[in-house]
């Protein structure tokens, strides 16, 4: 088990390095910096002081390792938009999108775990049918779509929720959340829909799978034998059943949650990381587009190691093979 | 005199000759007419998008032919000068909406099926190869599937692109980059189990040659659920192609997709002018509900037992 933890974090450190040389390459190799970093009206003269000033004259490899040497001191350059170092900007923002990510994790399972249950326990009525068919849209649809369709329900036809921006917040622990005021629940609403409506389709699916599964099973109908209540077969001894996948497939998605955030907060103007990563490419902030990628990759490689653990955990056949099957 | 092995005993047991593959797979596909229904719909959006550039009211990129004055027109104006209405309403250079979403239609179109067909000719050859190889080759390839799968799609398209820049040839390169590992991985999974049947073997020993053994033995019985696959990975595509152009990182504004022409009437939308993302959305929405419920039922046609 040990030897298994270590060849698996060694594996993720390897990870973690061939996307530095990843992101290097993309960064200096296929997209030029010098056209970057000087206007196209500078003079020869200056050309070359910012192109030594960079160090963008000496060999590829002493470049790249003072790009890695950079990253182990957590120095990823300055913003060039914010004049602030590129890891700050980042960590600055993550708050936000931390408090989405949660919200629509949320929302998919108080909404997508009822539905679930009951399209499986039903699952010839029409509500449930209904349901179902929502769900293959909610698979379907692009998020994007989604997000503006809800805007232009609820905010420009309707009128009753904010479109844009994070409203009041509240600080606490040394953060800001809109968690705790009306105000910033009311701008939270809608983007944190529109991010789980994908999940609440994938956990109502699991739900409803799960309980079709565990229904026929021999301790339900022995659990219904002894004259317990429909309540306490449903909620102790089905729900129980199916919260291990449930629960675990959420955490896997976590990491999917934060990637199409940057779709939502685009949309909705939430001001986290993933609207702070399309503004950066679009001006060009090359340090704070190096530090994104750098912590995406940094937060799915510590997911992917978290979720091999728990796998382990949860199903002991896992442990047998030192690495995991294709 | 009667042989147990006459011919004619064969004949009644063969299949009907005419019976080939394809026309069973439609005899089965064809069983459920909702299925069939959305395959006309589609073949007539593939259709639509096709035939864009002749059947459009207007050519929507050509300058010369747009009013600004007749910008943000609702849905059923009629032109003053040309008397032609204007059924899905104009963008705020006087657009025709209709023209401009058969345009956006096939360049969404043209982006997923090329990157779908490029990723599955990468994908497919290396699934295949690794399973029929095995070995140090398999778990190379493997890993290189895994990694880039524990990844999700939208974000490694966006850092591609944020290298690469705007551009349709860079977007199709970046899906076919984040597609080939699906593709792989389906047809290594299949290509397993038929590496080791006989007929492998039988080709192994008659020394018939590796691109050989790959494309003609192997991809062949490989192919379902590769099909099913594709389907709706084109579907996937598209969608992927839409979000990234939304977001502005995709497809240039001179040949805006289905995904530009919602973004860009995003901003208009604020002030009661729906039709200019509404629209180019409910055609993006149809053909991504076609593909995919297509790539459902050729799923039950190709698969009738395994139902999830």
């Amino acid at each position: 088990m040990v030897l298994w933890l270590v060849s698996r974090i060694l594996q993720a450190l390897l990870v973690m390095l061939v996307m530095t040389v990843i992101v290097f390459v993309g960064v200096n190799v296929v997209g030029d910096p010098v056209t970057i970093l000087i206007p196209p009206d500078a003079s020869a003269e200056e050309r070359i002081r910012v192109i030594q000033a960079f160090g963008l004259d000496r060999p590829l490899w002493e470049q790249y390792a003072e790009f890695l040497r950079g990253i182990l001191r957590g120095d990823l350059g300055r913003s060039y938009v914010y004049n602030q170092p590129a890891l700050q900007v980042i960590l600055q923002r993550m708050p936000a999108t931390l408090e989405l990510a949660f919200a629509a994790i949320l929302l998919s399972v108080i909404i997508g775990i009822p539905l679930g249950l009951y399209a499986g326990l039903r699952p010839d009525s029409l509500l449930s049918k209904f349901f179902m068919a929502g769900s293959v849209l909610g698979f379907s649809l692009p998020t994007f779509w989604i997000g503006l369709m809800l805007i232009m329900l609820f905010s420009v036809h309707l009128g009753w929720l904010p479109a844009s921006g994070r409203g009041e917040t509240v600080e606490m622990l040394g953060m800001r959340w809109s968690f705790f005021t009306a105000n910033g629940l009311a701008h939270l609403a809608l983007p944190a829909l529109n991010l789980s409506l994908f999940k609440i389709a994938l956990v109502m699916r699991l739900t409803r799978a799960g309980v079709r599964e565990v229904l026929p099973q021999d301790y339900i109908r022995y659990a219904r034998a002894r004259g317990l209540s429909e309540r306490r077969v449903i909620y102790v001894h089905v729900l129980k059943n199916i919260m291990i996948p449930v629960v675990t497939i959420i955490g896997l998605e976590f990491g999917s949650v934060i990637a199409f955030s940057v779709v939502t907060e685009t949309i909705f103007a939430w001001p986290g990381m993933g609207k702070l990563i399309i503004d950066s490419i679009n001006v060009l902030d090359r340090p704070v587009m190096v530090a994104y990628l750098m912590m995406i990759v940094l937060i799915f490689v510590c997911i992917n190691l978290l979720v091999d653990l728990v796998y382990t955990l949860l199903d002991p056949r896992v442990r047998l093979s030192s690495g995991r099957k294709g | 005199m009667s042989d147990p092995f006459d011919v004619q005993d064969v004949h009644v047991a063969a299949p009907d000759p005419r019976e080939t593959p394809w026309r069973r797979i439609w005899r089965d596909y064809s069983a459920s007419p909702l299925a069939v229904a959305v395959l006309a719909v589609l073949l007539a959006i593939i259709g639509l998008a096709v035939s864009a550039p002749w059947i459009s009211p207007q050519n929507p990129y050509d300058l010369m032919q747009l009013d600004i004055m007749e910008g943000l027109l609702p849905p059923g104006s009629v032109a003053e000068t040309t008397g032609y209405t204007y059924y899905l309403g104009t963008d705020d250079q006087g657009r025709d909406m209709l023209s401009a979403i058969l345009h956006g239609l096939r360049i969404s179109l043209w982006v997923g099926v090329v990157s779908a067909l490029c990723a599955v000719a990468i994908g497919a050859t290396l699934g295949l190869f690794a399973a029929y190889r095995g070995g140090r080759t398999e778990s190379m390839i493997m890993r290189l599937v895994d990694l880039q799968l524990s990844f999700p799609t939208i974000l490694v398209a966006l850092m591609i692109l944020a290298f690469l820049g705007k551009g349709v040839g860079n977007v199709i390169l970046a899906l076919i980059i984040v597609e080939w590992a699906t593709y792989a991985r389906t047809a290594r999974g299949t290509a397993l189990v038929e590496a080791r049947r006989e007929y492998i073997e039988a080709a192994n020993c008659l020394g018939v040659p590796l691109h050989r053994i790959i494309f003609r033995h192997l991809l062949p019985n490989c192919m379902t659920p590769l099909i099913v696959i594709g389907t709706v990975q084109i579907a996937r595509a598209i969608t992927l192609e839409a979000t990234l152009s939304f977001l502005g990182l995709g497809v240039p504004v001179t040949e805006p997709s289905l995904g530009l022409l919602i973004s860009n009437g995003y901003q208009y939308m604020f002030s009661g002018q729906y039709w200019l993302s509404f629209y180019p959305g409910i055609a993006l929405l149809v053909t991504i509900v076609a593909i995919n419920l297509v790539g459902d039922r050729l799923r039950d046609v190709f698969n009738p037992k395994g139902q999830v």
